[in-house]
């Protein structure tokens, strides 16, 4: 069994589309300013529909994060101890990633991160974060 | 204060491994038990509220409990809240029967989540909760998204290791006290550490337990309460609070809508926090239980670990909670695991939890959450 691959949708293609030219995108509402990811069809913070794409510039720090030990799928056992992550990048939008180049002792909320884009088995990269 | 709607009838199967049981079985006997509880007949049941089940799933699987039962109810519904799903039960019965729709309302749930799959297959599917494009290609579990809450918790309050294992211990105790329970030897807080690391700085006994079992609750209208066996135990109060579903989507990692759904349930009884004798709280791991505790208000932010360190959830402690031994120690099987929360916070007001009572409690509080602190539902139990 292979690992879950992400499945773009109507609402998601334009997010996994960018993610393949290297750029992670998040949603901006021309109403209210709100920026928010991951993308839906109506803004999170005034509910309008006017939703632009900005393209972050990559650069955040860990929010939390979590070593796991015991993977939920036979996919994920080879991986083990890894590192996810919630980083809060600086546009003010929250994402989940693995954390990759570094010692899973070594990850402290706070550390400033880069995103970057791994190759998967299937057509889109993930956005992942390493220290920058 | 006289509530509308009352608890008349509670009852829960054995639980653990329970060898040859079906999810339709434990269901079907924890209702035939708690409606004798009630001194009812399943005959007498109109309305039935069911939760949902891992190893036999249907589309309509509160149709498919009244069949099974062999009762033609006139309202039938199935909930599905995750963790929450128990107390939503409860609400959306007392709001049935404050509407005159319904006058005995049976919530019933149950699952053979140990003996009816492998415990990788439990895992996986409950790992099948994370969001499909932005979690799940992480290899996130549902224990990693409460890692992500525990870390962030602690490096916020000053939460610590010790504070989360003290935790583990406390709902043991408490299990030690209670023949059903299906963890009774004792544990230490070095045990606690010394389990093996699931998701950092979550450790085994961090984790509830994976457990068969069944549990049910007959809600009743005050009036039709009358001739019932048992005095009836009032639904006070109620409330609930949606924040988001997945980890990455909520609005805090330390903040969660248990303080509103509390907010709206003690305000709707009339009471406060420190007006509760006996709490039963959703524990689905040891930092659920404990940003529970602060983000309602039984204690302050990082006091909860000390206080607990100290004694402060046992029988006679500020807060005894848990007191059947929890998710932690007792059983966990779905949506019955937060129903155990239910029956047990009726037990001790009824001063029927022998071994384990508190001293005559007056009222109870009893709190689910479903997801990763996503639903939360509230109640406040009293004695009428
Ligand atoms: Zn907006």
């Amino acid at each position: 069994m292979s690992k879950p691959l992400p499945q773009p949708n109507v609402v998601t293609q334009r997010f996994w589309s960018s993610c393949k030219d290297g750029r992670f995108e998040f949603q901006h509402c021309k109403a209210c300013g709100h920026n928010q990811f991951p993308p839906r069809l109506t803004c999170t913070a005034c509910h309008g529909a006017d939703l632009g794409w900005l393209p972050s510039d990559g650069r955040g720090t860990v929010y939390s994060f979590t070593v796991v030990h015991r993977a939920p799928l036979e996919s994920f056992k080879a991986d083990v101890p890894y590192v996810i992550a919630i980083v809060a990048l600086e546009e003010g939008v929250r994402a989940m990633v693995n954390l990759r180049g570094v010692d899973p002792e070594a990850v402290a909320i706070g550390m400033p991160i880069e995103v970057f884009f791994e190759p998967t088995e299937g057509e889109y990269p993930l956005p992942q974060a390493r220290p920058r | 204060m006289a509530s509308k709607a009352v608890i008349t009838g509670v009852a829960d199967t054995a639980v653990g491994k329970v060898e040859g049981s079906t999810s339709l079985g434990l269901q079907a006997e924890a209702a035939a038990a708690a409606v004798a509880d009630a001194g009812l007949s399943l005959g007498d049941i109109d309305g039935v509220l069911c939760g949902y089940s891992f190893t036999e799933p249907h589309l309509m699987l509160s149709s498919v409990v009244s069949e099974f039962l062999g009762i033609k109810p006139s309202y039938s519904i199935a909930v599905q809240a995750g963790g929450a799903t128990a107390c939503a039960q409860v609400m959306q019965a007392a709001a049935l029967i404050e509407a005159g729709i319904c006058r005995h309302v049976l919530a019933v749930c149950g699952d053979n989540r140990l003996t009816g799959m492998s415990r990788d297959k439990a895992v996986a599917a409950l790992s099948e909760v994370g969001h499909a494009q932005f979690e799940r290609p992480y290899g996130i579990s549902v224990p990693s998204a409460y890692a992500l809450v525990a870390q962030r918790y602690m490096h916020d309050y000053g939460v610590t290791l010790e504070h989360l294992a003290g935790v583990a211990v406390a709902h043991r105790k408490h299990a030690m006290r209670n023949p059903k329970a299906q963890m009774r030897q004792p544990i230490t807080l070095e045990d606690v550490a010394k389990s093996k690391p699931i998701s950092t700085p979550l450790r085994l006994l961090d984790c509830c337990l994976i457990s068969d079992g069944g549990a049910a609750v007959v809600i009743s209208a005050a009036d039709a309460a009358r001739d019932t066996r048992k005095h009836g135990i009032g639904i006070l109060g109620t409330g609930q609070m949606n924040t988001h579903e997945h980890i990455i989507a909520s609005p805090s990692l330390t903040d969660f809508g248990c303080k509103q759904s509390s907010r709206q349930a003690f305000d709707r009884a009339g009471v406060t926090p420190a007006d509760i004798d006996v709490a039963e709280i959703y524990d689905s791991f040891t930092i659920t239980l404990l940003a529970e505790l602060e983000s309602i208000g039984f204690f302050a932010r990082g006091e909860a670990g000390p206080a607990i360190l100290g004694g402060a959830l046992d029988l006679d402690g500020q807060l005894p909670c848990n007191t059947h031994g929890g998710l932690l120690s007792y059983a966990h099987s779905g949506a019955a695991g937060g129903m155990f929360h239910v029956v047990e916070a009726v037990r001790q007001l009824r001063g029927e939890a022998k071994g384990r009572q508190v001293a005559s409690p007056e009222l109870a509080f009893v709190h689910g959450d479903g997801g990763i602190l996503s639903a939360h539902c509230s109640l406040v139990l009293g004695r009428n």
